[in-house]
């Protein structure tokens, strides 16, 4: 076994001790490179520079004794080891891809959980630290609360922004606290893309965000929520039938106040804190849920989506179990905030499904999440990801999937769902009109037919049917899955009017465009 | 006849959510014909501390994949899992990587 493990680095160790749990320990830490970090990756390092201390100092398996009565000196070799080891994959992640340039403004986004709080700490480190690899981006802080959305009561939520508060004012970066409340009142631009480079958008948005900041001063502006807002929030989620498709909606809801809150505030960059557990379990997700399509940009490193503001996921080598032992070791402060995951049962959600799938598996076979994870990185989108807005979904932003050809599966569904539909109203009526179409130019006559019918639809139906078309295939699953859109935020619905008259408008002078076309070319 | 055995027990990362939100809890296990292991211990915290839900902590004989266990800052995996053997004055903490705890 030791011999195993010696070829397997690659490197002359000559390690003296044959304490069996220390080779262990060894095996353990190997397997977990292996698992974490690519085969050309620095990670590797850490784990041989380090050697030295365990060399010289006192024999490791003593730190398995000594540890007991908690800070023996042994411990430490062992912890500065680890803390090493995880410094370094971090600034390795984000040095080797070189996204954040020097002196830029980075929006981290802090749910409080483990991943993120780590993050955190991480930055914390390496923007104080006289080490050679600093960062050097100008950091701020976001926390959403989603309290409101979960059901807590106002003093639960308080208490738990107020912790958030005091880690936040400890770390000495500018913060702010949003309720998720606020995601109703969002500006239409939430949901476009703005190229990135762009003059203009940055400077109507600096306004607005140096007049914050210079109100809040490192602290924030308390926002103050309503009640009502907190009712009508929760009538939104409750308008969700299944557990899946809430989650999905506030995962959206929660992605567009973040965006919104890096523009209005200057933010180029926003660091997402999911780790590699979290992002295997994401892509299967993803797969059930029929995102196949945006596999990439949703578990990826980076993800322009948005044009100006883009997501970072500079977690992603980590595991969960890392992160964890991390947070022990090191103190690392941490706030438990319920989700709608918690105390749900296995079954309750895709979501939760494909979480307990991972790591039951990662139980018995410790490289799944690797393997999951490996996938991911090579997964690249097709089209690029740069089609005008109007190819995008409105509820996240990717581009469309569901331009699919006649004989695709997507037309197969549609076609058996409006089977399924036109039953109630008994057998009489005529098939409709077979191959369905190309759902876009059909379903208006479709809708028309079904009124006409008195079909089962009702009045806000057409509603959903236009707002339908604007989607991806898995928002689309999303919006189906919700009993009535009448209480999405006003700023998806006056988007969806806009897109749906804009559409209309094209096809009344689309002749004239062809026509245009033609003489031109 | 194994003397009874006091040791330091932690939850965190919303396990603790099971246990009436209560992070640390000391406690002293009476003593008992056979030694005391961790396969013990489980059956125990489950009976004497577990406030809700079991099977989100419990799975089998052991610990729901997903919740990390450490013994003295030393993952549980190293000290032989359900078999290691406790000593008077051990830490064990119970961490939850999983979603929502």
């Amino acid at each position: 076994m030791f011999l195993f493990f010696i070829s397997e680095l690659k490197d002359a160790v000559r390690v003296r001790h044959s304490c069996p749990l220390f080779v262990k320990c060894l095996q353990k830490m190997c397997q977990m490179q292996r698992g974490a970090g690519s085969s050309s990756d620095p990670c590797r390092r850490p784990l041989l520079q380090v050697r030295p201390t365990w060399e010289v100092g006192a024999p490791p398996c003593s730190f398995f004794n000594e540890s007991r009565t908690g800070s023996g000196s042994c411990c430490l070799s062992v912890r500065s080891c680890f803390r090493e080891y995880f410094t370094h994959k971090f600034r390795a992640m984000l040095g080797k891809t070189r996204l954040i340039f020097p002196g830029e403004k980075v929006l981290l986004a802090v749910s409080g959980g483990p991943s993120s709080s780590a993050m955190l700490s991480q930055v914390q480190q390496g923007l104080g630290q006289s080490a050679q690899k600093k960062l050097r981006f100008l950091p701020g802080l976001v926390h959403i609360d989603e309290g409101g959305a979960l059901g807590l009561s106002l003093g639960e939520r308080q208490r738990l922004v107020s912790e958030l508060k005091a880690i936040f004012q400890t770390s000495g970066f500018p913060f702010h606290v949003i309720p998720l409340e606020q995601v109703l009142d969002l500006p239409t631009s939430a949901v476009n893309t703005t190229p990135p480079s762009s003059d203009r958008a940055p400077d109507c948005y600096k306004a607005a965000g140096d007049g914050g900041e210079l109100q809040q001063g490192g602290a924030l502006a308390e926002p103050s929520v309503h009640e009502a807002q907190t009712r009508s929030l929760q009538q939104l989620l409750g308008s969700a039938t299944t557990l899946t498709a809430k989650e999905e909606l506030l995962r959206t809801l929660r992605q567009h106040l973040l965006v919104h809150e890096a523009r209005t505030r200057g933010y180029s960059k926003l660091l997402l804190g999911e780790s590699c557990t979290r992002l295997a379990v994401r892509l299967l997700t993803c797969v059930s849920l029929g995102r196949g399509a945006h596999l990439a940009q949703d578990t990826g490193f980076s993800d322009c989506r948005f044009g100006d503001v883009t997501f970072v996921r500079p977690m992603r080598e980590f595991s969960a179990k890392e992160i964890a032992v991390y947070n022990h070791m090191f103190r690392v402060p941490t706030v438990v905030i319920p989700s709608l995951e918690t105390k749900t049962l296995e079954k309750a959600s895709i979501q939760r499904l494909s979480e307990s799938f991972v790591s039951r598996l990662q139980q018995d076979f410790p490289s799944t999440v690797s393997t999951i994870y490996r996938t991911s990185e090579k997964l690249q989108t097709a089209g690029g990801g740069c089609c005008e807005e109007d190819g995008r979904c409105l509820l996240c932003l990717c581009s469309l999937d569901t331009a699919a050809g006649k004989a695709s599966a997507l037309q197969a569904r549609l076609i058996s769902e409006q089977l399924c539909c036109q039953k109630p109203a008994g057998t009489v009526k005529v098939e409709p009109s077979p191959p369905a179409g190309p759902c876009c130019s059909s379903a208006d006559g479709e809708c028309g037919s079904a009124a006409g019918g008195a079909v089962c639809c009702s009045s806000e139906a057409p509603e959903k049917k236009d707002l339908q078309k604007l989607l991806c295939y898995s928002c689309q699953l999303t919006l189906r899955d919700m009993s009535s859109v009448a209480h999405l935020p006003q700023y998806i619905l006056t988007e969806a009017q806009r897109r749906k008259r804009r559409s209309l408008m094209k096809d009344e002078i689309s002749e004239f465009l062809l026509e245009e076309e033609e003489g031109s070319s | 006849m194994a003397a009874p055995v006091s040791v330091h027990l932690e939850f965190g990362g919303g396990a603790e959510l099971l246990f009436d939100g209560v992070k640390e809890h000391h406690v002293t296990l009476p003593s008992q014909p056979e030694p005391w292991g961790m396969r013990q211990l489980l059956v125990w915290i489950q009976r004497n501390l577990l406030k809700e839900r079991p099977e989100l902590f419990v799975q089998g004989d052991s610990v729901r994949p997903g919740i990390l266990v450490l013994i003295n800052d030393a993952d549980w995996e190293l000290m032989g899992e359900l078999d290691y053997q406790l000593q008077d004055q051990d830490n064990v903490v119970f961490i939850s990587t999983l979603h929502g705890g």
